[in-house]
């Protein structure tokens, strides 16, 4: 089959691979219909995620239909043919963390787990083509993919929707459901959400779903920043703008009640001097990730506040504004998406169409041209906001 | 265990070294002429103090048995390699080929010393490792999946075979580092079901060694607590572990995923592979890992034929 496949930082091909088999009795093998690239693909491209091996195949949102399910799959669960999308974390359904609903932290998925402690103190639920890190699972940018205990994880869509407005509930969508959900918003709140990529607006939908009065887009890219006014969403712009006084005019001196960072690691920062501080730390190892927007958003909330944090980070920061929180009773809170808890119901709102989650899809293009697809997203080229492929 | 007082590598030792002692205090100058080596005042000294050192170990080995013994002989050792060196190396040529006989009995010596007193180090001062881990299956449960020991070699990485020999006695295989292979018959000595199973290697093992697995209920019913012990006498002990380790052999490391897997077998069934770690138990000797993409049929083959080996 074809498969994406990371070549090593800035290298991606689409090459021909084994087609996958049941290696585990409670797996599925899946022929995927439709694939996306995320944002969080690029941390692995630009080569901030330890633990890739050059052949790994890329992906994690991903849907298709079954075509092969193994010995000890519950049958009654799913069968060959069902359509399905995977959540991207491998959740083995059975234990403490996966029956606290707590699915991304599956104490079983990640046959490196050993690794994972060693960085993360815990181990952290196996993830489709996101590094050995998080157990070295083939992903999704491909023609099929196995789904490791089948009768748990996928979700068994039997209405006629086409892909597109169902393929992000395999990530994106339910992230940024879910960066809204930890907020805790109550009727009148003003939300600020970093970062206007998929995740991003998606959580700005959400907040204002759950009640928020106002949400606000903080971005740098113009295109972004206007798919979010259109919906009716305020923005600011942080390479033109202070972030802190253009959310304090906008709120009448208090700062947002709630504040999402849907950004992560990656991030830049309006200022020249404070971006390359940061960029340089990280070239010589000084520090992993680049909390540009996790700093701007604890130092932005308005005391008594919510921080959500959704953005990927991956290991340690410098610079953590620990007497900003602590001072100001900020509760900070996060999270890689629990995916499972929020599929049916957010099916069910697209279904009554209180979502529409093809509102970002900017590109579709066949599974052949994803290399072309991660350089036009990388350089947030042609207004690249998501991108998706068809594997058909 | 085998004691030190027991071991005929070690008495022969001590006998060895008061076999050479003897001559070399009683009659220095005949030894010193024995080996090619003019029989002067400073070479008859230097032959009665080699004596009086060869004596003590004799008395040390056989007497009151201890590594330090073994490992004094392995310094006695370099002293005579460099006195016979420098005398080789000023030789006069009468008896030249009866020295450098000598200096190549010395060195086989040696190596004899080096091997006994590597292996018999650290012999009786056991390894303890524990590990502990939550499982959502009621104790029972747990217990059962334990109890059946021919199960342990599919989440244990180490351990190859497992075979029942009796109602209370079976025989293990166990890989070791270096390519080795160590095989031991054990019996169960405590076993409380829903609770506690203990067992204990039986005379003649490779490595003695005994473990131990509580089943406790977790608190708030969530579950069981299990809380492991292994106890083992490592061949070389300190010095053996350290070698494991320097080649990524780490022991409490390895129990901690021998517990994760036994953890995943017994909440869903199966030990968990990915196209990285396709063989599962064996994920960390596997750096670096099979590229994160399916598996060539050659390669699944292989696999299927470890898979059957272990079942």
């Amino acid at each position: 089959m074809k498969a994406t496949c990371w070549m090593g930082p800035d290298s991606v091909s689409v090459k021909d691979v084994p087609d996958p088999s049941v290696l585990n009795g409670r797996d599925a093998v899946v022929r995927i219909t439709s694939t996306a690239i995320c944002g969080s693909d690029l941390h692995l491209v630009d080569g901030y995620v330890p633990g890739m091996q050059k052949g790994d195949i890329l992906g994690h949102e991903f849907m298709g239909e079954v075509v092969e399910v193994g010995a000890g799959v519950d049958r009654s669960k799913i069968r060959v043919g069902d359509r399905v999308v995977v959540p991207f974390p491998i959740a083995c359904g059975a234990c403490a963390a996966c029956r606290a609903r707590l699915y991304s932290c599956c104490e079983n998925s990640n046959p490196n787990a050993g690794l994972a402690e060693k960085v993360f103190g815990h181990p952290t639920a196996g993830i489709y083509g996101y590094s050995h890190l998080t157990g070295g699972f083939a992903g999704g940018q491909a023609e099929y993919a196995r789904v490791p205990f089948a009768d748990v994880n996928p979700l068994v869509v039997e209405s006629d929707l086409d892909d597109e407005q169902l393929l992000f509930l395999s990530d994106v969508l339910p992230t940024g459901y879910m960066a809204a959900e930890m907020c805790d918003i109550t009727d009148g709140d003003v939300v600020a959400v970093w970062g206007a990529g998929a995740v991003g607006q998606f959580a700005m939908d959400s907040a204002r779903m759950l009640g928020a009065a106002k949400v606000i887009a903080i971005d740098k890219e113009p295109y972004r920043l206007d798919m979010a006014a259109s919906q009716g969403y305020e923005t600011i712009d942080f390479e033109t703008v202070d972030v802190r006084s253009a959310l304090l005019d906008m709120t009448g001196g208090r700062g947002p009640d709630k504040c999402v960072d849907a950004v992560g690691l990656e991030a830049t920062h309006g200022s020249p001097h404070v971006d390359f501080y940061d960029r340089a730390k990280q070239a010589v190892r000084a520090e992993s990730d680049r909390p540009h927007a996790l700093r701007q958003a604890i130092t932005s909330c308005r005391s008594g506040g919510v921080v959500s944090v959704v953005g990927v980070y991956g290991g340690l920061v410098d610079k953590f504004p620990v007497g900003a929180w602590m001072n100001r009773s900020l509760t900070l809170r996060a999270g890689q998406c629990h995916v499972h808890r929020y599929m049916k119901p957010l099916l069910e709102r697209i279904e009554r169409g209180e979502i529409d989650p093809t509102r970002v899809i900017t590109h579709r293009m066949p599974l052949a041209e994803a290399p072309k697809g991660y350089e036009l997203f990388k350089n947030k080229r042609e207004n690249c906001e998501k991108i998706v492929l068809s594997a058909r | 265990m085998k004691t030190l007082r027991r071991d005929p590598l070690v008495r022969g030792l001590g006998l060895a070294s008061a076999a050479l002692g003897i001559p070399q205090v009683a009659k220095p100058a005949d030894v010193a002429r024995g080996i090619g080596v003019a029989a002067g005042p400073r070479q008859r000294t230097a032959t009665v103090a080699v004596g009086v050192r060869e004596l003590t170990a004799a008395a040390g080995l056989l007497a009151r048995p201890h590594p330090v013994w073994l490992w004094g002989r392995v310094g006695g050792d370099v002293v005579d390699l460099a006195l016979l060196t420098r005398t080789l190396r000023r030789h006069d040529g009468r008896g030249l080929g009866r020295t450098a006989l000598a200096t190549a009995a010395v060195a086989a010596l040696t190596a004899v010393d080096v091997y006994t007193a590597v292996t018999r180090t650290g012999r009786g001062s056991e390894t303890t490792l524990t590990a502990t881990t939550t499982v959502s299956n009621p104790p029972e449960e747990a217990y059962a999946y334990w109890r059946r020991l021919e199960g342990l070699p599919t989440f244990m990485a180490h351990l190859e075979e497992v075979r029942r020999t009796g109602a209370t006695t079976s025989h293990w295989r166990a890989s070791a580092p270096f390519g080795r292979t160590v095989e031991w018959d054990a019996e169960v000595t405590e076993d409380v079901p829903g609770s506690v199973l203990a067992w204990r290697s039986l005379d003649g093992a490779d490595i003695d060694n005994r473990g131990e697995v509580r089943f406790s209920p977790a608190p708030g019913g969530s579950g069981t607590e299990v809380h492991v012990t292994l106890r083992y006498a490592l061949p070389a002990g300190a010095l053996g572990r350290a070698v494991a380790r320097y080649f990524g052999e780490e022991p409490s490391q390895q129990l901690d995923d021998d517990l994760r897997r036994f953890k995943q077998a017994v909440e869903t069934g199966e030990v968990v592979r990915s196209e990285g770690a396709p063989a599962g138990k064996r994920a960390r000797g596997e750096f670096p890992q099979h590229p994160a993409r399916p598996l060539t049929s050659k390669e699944l083959r292989k696999l299927t034929k470890l898979k059957e080996t272990l079942s």
